[in-house]
C-alpha cells in the first residue's frame, strides 16, 4: 500500500487567522455565475442603471481633470481624501440636513471599505452589533470577519422598532454583552426598502446617546426618493452617529468613492487606519467626481435616476400583482430593492437552482441575515432590468415558486394518494 | 506512458466554457486553467461562449479543435456536441454518443452493470411519480427496500450539487426536494461505506489508460460542492492508500467503464472501494473539473506529466481523429 502524503492544495492551514475559516467556497455564489449571460434576467445584484449616466459628460470631465491636473490626479495623495471632493460631500450631505466640517471627512475607497475600517477600529471577538432584521449582506460579511455578534432588531414598515431596539439592548445589557454599534440604514433600506420613520429616528438615537452605543447610519440611498424626500438623516440630530455614504448609487459603483463622517476622535483613528491600509484612496476617481460635480447637472442627473428607479419599481409592483398576487411584498418609495415573503415552509436559498434554470436569479433571504433566519424571504433588485426584463423575471420567478409550492406539497401529503 | 508530441504546437485551440448551468463558474475556471496550459505548450488559444455566436465564432476563429469545457446540459447531454460534428472542427472529449450516455447516471450505471461492474443498488424516480402516488409510502418502501444510509442525487448534473446522504428516514423527503431543484430525476443509491476514489482515463489513440487514483478524504466526510472547491476542506491521496490490488482492480473497472459508455480522450470515473476491497462505480464524468483543486490535474501531475503535454496531447489526439 503506499506512503502517501495528503495534498490539501493549502500548506497554510495552520498559519490562516481564525477568522479566515470563515471563508469557504460557496454553492449559493456559484449559482449567481449565470446571471452574466443575456438569457438570465438578474432582479439579484443591487446595480445601479449606469446607461442613464450621461457618459459624454464624465469623458469631458475625465479630458479636463487629465489636460488641467493630470499629473496630480495619478499621483499618491492624502490620506483623508481631497479637500474639494470633501466640500462637495459637505454640500451633498447638507441636503439631508446634515452640517459638518470638511475636517470630519473621510474619503474612502467605497463607503464599504468606510464601514470596514470603522468595524476594525472597534469591534472585537464577541462583541454585538445591532442590525436591522433584515441587514444589508455586505455589512453582515464584515461584522463576521470581525467575529462580532449580530443581533437583529425586529423592522416593520416604518423602519427599525425602537421597542425591540430598547428590549435587545436591556436583555443584552443583562447577559453581561458588549454592544458597540448600532448598523442601520435608515432610507429605502437593503434589502427590506422601508424607511425609517422620522418620529422614530430621535428616540433611536435618545436610545444609543442613553446606552454608549455608537450609531453607525449607511445612507447609500437617500437621495433617490421616488416622490417624497427622505426625513433628515440621524446624524442632523446627533454629531456622535457616524454617517457612511457613497457615490456608487448617486453616479456609478466603478469608481469606488465613498466617505465617512464622524467625530473628530474617530476621524483621526480612521485617518490612520486608512493610511496604514491602502495609504489612501484614489486620488483619480476622487478628482475624477469632483470635476463632474462642478462642471454638471449632477443634482438634474439624479432626478433621472429618480424617474428611471420609480418606473422600474412600479413595473415590479405591477408584476408581482399579476403574477404573484397572494405574496406579500414592500413597497419602497426609493432606492433599489422589494423584499418579498415566500408561502410557508418554501426556502428561498434551496429554490435558488431552480429559479436559474428558469433563467431567473434573486437573492436568498437567509443572505441578509446574521442568524440564519429570513429562508422564506427574498429579495428583488429592479434597479437594473428594464421594465419589460422585470415583468419577464417576476413572470419566470411566479413558476418557479409554483413549482416549488407544487413538489413540498407532494411531499408533504404523508399517505395520501393525489 | 503517454507518448511524445509529434505534431507541431502551434495549434489553434478554442474552449468552449461557461454556459447556463449550476455550474457555470467551475467551468470558466477550468477553461482558464486549461488555456494556460495549453498557451504554456504554445498553441494559441481563445475562450468562448456557447452562445447565439457560437457557430459564428468558429467560422471567424477558425480553430484547429475545439474543447468544450462546460459542466452541466449544456456540455455534457450530447447536444452541443452534435452541433460541433456538424461544423467538421475536431473536438476533445466524449462523442455525442458517449456524452449521452454518461450524463444520465441512471443509464450509465445500466450501462456498466451490464458490462460486469458493481455498482450500488438504486431506483431512479422522476418527480411526478411522487405526484401520482403516495409519496410518504414510496419513500417508506424505498428506504426498506435499499436501507439506510442513501445517496440521494440528482440523475444529471455534478459537483455534488444536490446531493444528499440520508442517515435517517425522516431526512429522505427533504433531500428529494433537494435533487429535485436541480433535475426532475433523482437517483436515491444505496450509500456503500469505503474510499472515495477518482480515476482519470486518458485515451491519446493508443488505448485508454488509467492515471492513478485519487483518493479523496473530505474533513466534513461530505465531498460536496464547498470541499470540492475551498482548498484546505478536502485532503488528496495520490496514488491511493490501497492495496496494489485494488489499485489494479479499480483502473480496470474505470477502463471498462469508460469502454462501455463508448468514451473518448478523456473522462473521470468515480468510484468507492468497500471494506472487502471490492470497487463499486457511482459515475462517469465525461467533462471532468480542471480547476486546480480538481481531480484529473492531480492525476496527471502524480503520473509524472505535466497538464501542458496531456492536453496538448489530447488536442492532437483530437485532430488526428483519434482516440
Amino acid at each position: 500500500m503506499p506512503n502517501t502524503t495528503a495534498n490539501n492544495f493549502d500548506d497554510w492551514l495552520d498559519l490562516y487567522a481564525q477568522r479566515a475559516s470563515k471563508l469557504s467556497v460557496s454553492e449559493v455564489r456559484a449559482l449567481f455565475a449565470v446571471v452574466s449571460r443575456p438569457e438570465v434576467v438578474s432582479l439579484a445584484g443591487g446595480m445601479p442603471y449606469v446607461h442613464a449616466l450621461p457618459k459624454d459628460t464624465i469623458e469631458k470631465s475625465f479630458k479636463k481633470l487629465m489636460s488641467d491636473r493630470g499629473d496630480l490626479a495619478i499621483q499618491y495623495s492624502g490620506g483623508q481624501g481631497d479637500l474639494t471632493l470633501r466640500d462637495q460631500v459637505r454640500e451633498l450631505m447638507a441636503l439631508e440636513g446634515i452640517k459638518s466640517s470638511v475636517e470630519d471627512i473621510v474619503m474612502t475607497t467605497g463607503s464599504q471599505h468606510g464601514l470596514d475600517l470603522i468595524s476594525g477600529l472597534f469591534l472585537e471577538r464577541g462583541d454585538v452589533v445591532l442590525a436591522e432584521g433584515p441587514s444589508y449582506v455586505g455589512a453582515i460579511g464584515i461584522f463576521r470577519h470581525y467575529e462580532a455578534h449580530i443581533e437583529h432588531v425586529e423592522t416593520d414598515h416604518d423602519g427599525l422598532q425602537p421597542e425591540a431596539l430598547e428590549e435587545a439592548i436591556k436583555r443584552l445589557k443583562a447577559q453581561g454583552r458588549k454592544i458597540k454599534f448600532l448598523y442601520l440604514v435608515p432610507n429605502f433600506a437593503n434589502p427590506s426598502g422601508v424607511t425609517l420613520a422620522a418620529k422614530r429616528r430621535a428616540r433611536i438615537i435618545e436610545l444609543c446617546r442613553k446606552n454608549h452605543i455608537l450609531v453607525l447610519e449607511d445612507n447609500p440611498y437617500g437621495l433617490l426618493y421616488f416622490d417624497k424626500k427622505v426625513p433628515n438623516a440621524l446624524r442632523s440630530m446627533d454629531d456622535n452617529v457616524i454617517y457612511l455614504g457613497s457615490f456608487s448609487k448617486i453616479l456609478a459603483p466603478g469608481f469606488r468613492v465613498g466617505y465617512v463622517l464622524c467625530p473628530p476622535a474617530i476621524r483621526e483613528k480612521l485617518v490612520l487606519a486608512q493610511e496604514s491600509a491602502i495609504l489612501c484612496p484614489s486620488a483619480f476617481s476622487q478628482m475624477l467626481i469632483s470635476e463632474y460635480l462642478a462642471e454638471s447637472d449632477w443634482q438634474g442627473q439624479i432626478e433621472t435616476f429618480r424617474g428611471v428607479y420609480r418606473e422600474r419599481r412600479d413595473a415590479a409592483l405591477a408584476a408581482m400583482k399579476e403574477y404573484l398576487p397572494k405574496l406579500s411584498t414592500t413597497r419602497p418609495d426609493g432606492g433599489f430593492y422589494l423584499w418579498i415573503t415566500l408561502p410557508d415552509g418554501i426556502d428561498s436559498k434551496a429554490m435558488l437552482p431552480l429559479a436559474v434554470k428558469e433563467l431567473v436569479a434573486y437573492t436568498p433571504g437567509t443572505a441578509f441575515y446574521g442568524d440564519g433566519t429570513g429562508q422564506n424571504k427574498l429579495r428583488i433588485c429592479y434597479s437594473f432590468p428594464t421594465p419589460d426584463n422585470i415583468k419577464v423575471g417576476i413572470k419566470r420567478l411566479s413558476n418557479v415558486i409554483n413549482l416549488q409550492t407544487e413538489l413540498l406539497d407532494t411531499f408533504a401529503k404523508k399517505g395520501t394518494k393525489k | 506512458m503517454i507518448p511524445k508530441s509529434k505534431i507541431a504546437n502551434k495549434l489553434k485551440v478554442q474552449i468552449l466554457a461557461g454556459g447556463i448551468s449550476h455550474e457555470r463558474e467551475i467551468s470558466l475556471k477550468s477553461a482558464r486553467r486549461v488555456a494556460d496550459a495549453l498557451t504554456e505548450a504554445g498553441a494559441t488559444v481563445v475562450i468562448r461562449e456557447p452562445d447565439g455566436n457560437l457557430l459564428t465564432n468558429i467560422k471567424k476563429d477558425k480553430p484547429d479543435v475545439l474543447w468544450p469545457v462546460l459542466h452541466g446540459a449544456s456540455g455534457e447531454d450530447g447536444a452541443l456536441r452534435d452541433i460541433l460534428a456538424l461544423t467538421g472542427v475536431p473536438f476533445v472529449g466524449a462523442t455525442p454518443k458517449g456524452a449521452r450516455l454518461a450524463w444520465d447516471k441512471t443509464i450509465a450505471k445500466i450501462i456498466v452493470e451490464r458490462s460486469g461492474i458493481q455498482t450500488p443498488l438504486s431506483i431512479t424516480l422522476p418527480k411526478e411519480t411522487f405526484r401520482e402516488l403516495d409519496a410518504d409510502g414510496v419513500l417508506k418502501a424505498v428506504g426498506s427496500a435499499l436501507a439506510l444510509p442513501l445517496v440521494v442525487k440528482p440523475a444529471r448534473g455534478g459537483s455534488a450539487q444536490g446531493v444528499t446522504i440520508v442517515k435517517k428516514a425522516e431526512q429522505l423527503s427533504h433531500a428529494m426536494i433537494d435533487a429535485y431543484v436541480y433535475c426532475d430525476v433523482a437517483i436515491i443509491e444505496r450509500c456503500i461505506e469505503g474510499t472515495e476514489l477518482a480515476i482519470s482515463v486518458i485515451d491519446l489513440g493508443a488505448g485508454p489508460i488509467a492515471l492513478p487514483a485519487v483518493e479523496i478524504v473530505p474533513a466534513t466526510g461530505h465531498f460536496g460542492y464547498q470541499e470540492r472547491y475551498t482548498a484546505g476542506e478536502t485532503s488528496y491521496f495520490v496514488p491511493a492508500r490501497v492495496s496494489k490490488t485494488v489499485a489494479e482492480k479499480a483502473a480496470k473497472l474505470a477502463i471498462q467503464a469508460h469502454e462501455a459508455l463508448g468514451l473518448r480522450h478523456l473522462s473521470r470515473v468515480d468510484l468507492i472501494v468497500d471494506a472487502k476491497g471490492i470497487p463499486w462505480f457511482l459515475e462517469a464524468n465525461v467533462v471532468p473539473g480542471l480547476t486546480e483543486t480538481s481531480l484529473v490535474p492531480q492525476a496527471i501531475i502524480a503520473a509524472g506529466h505535466s497538464l501542458s503535454q496531456v492536453y496538448l496531447e489530447l488536442v492532437q489526439a483530437a485532430v488526428r481523429g483519434r482516440g
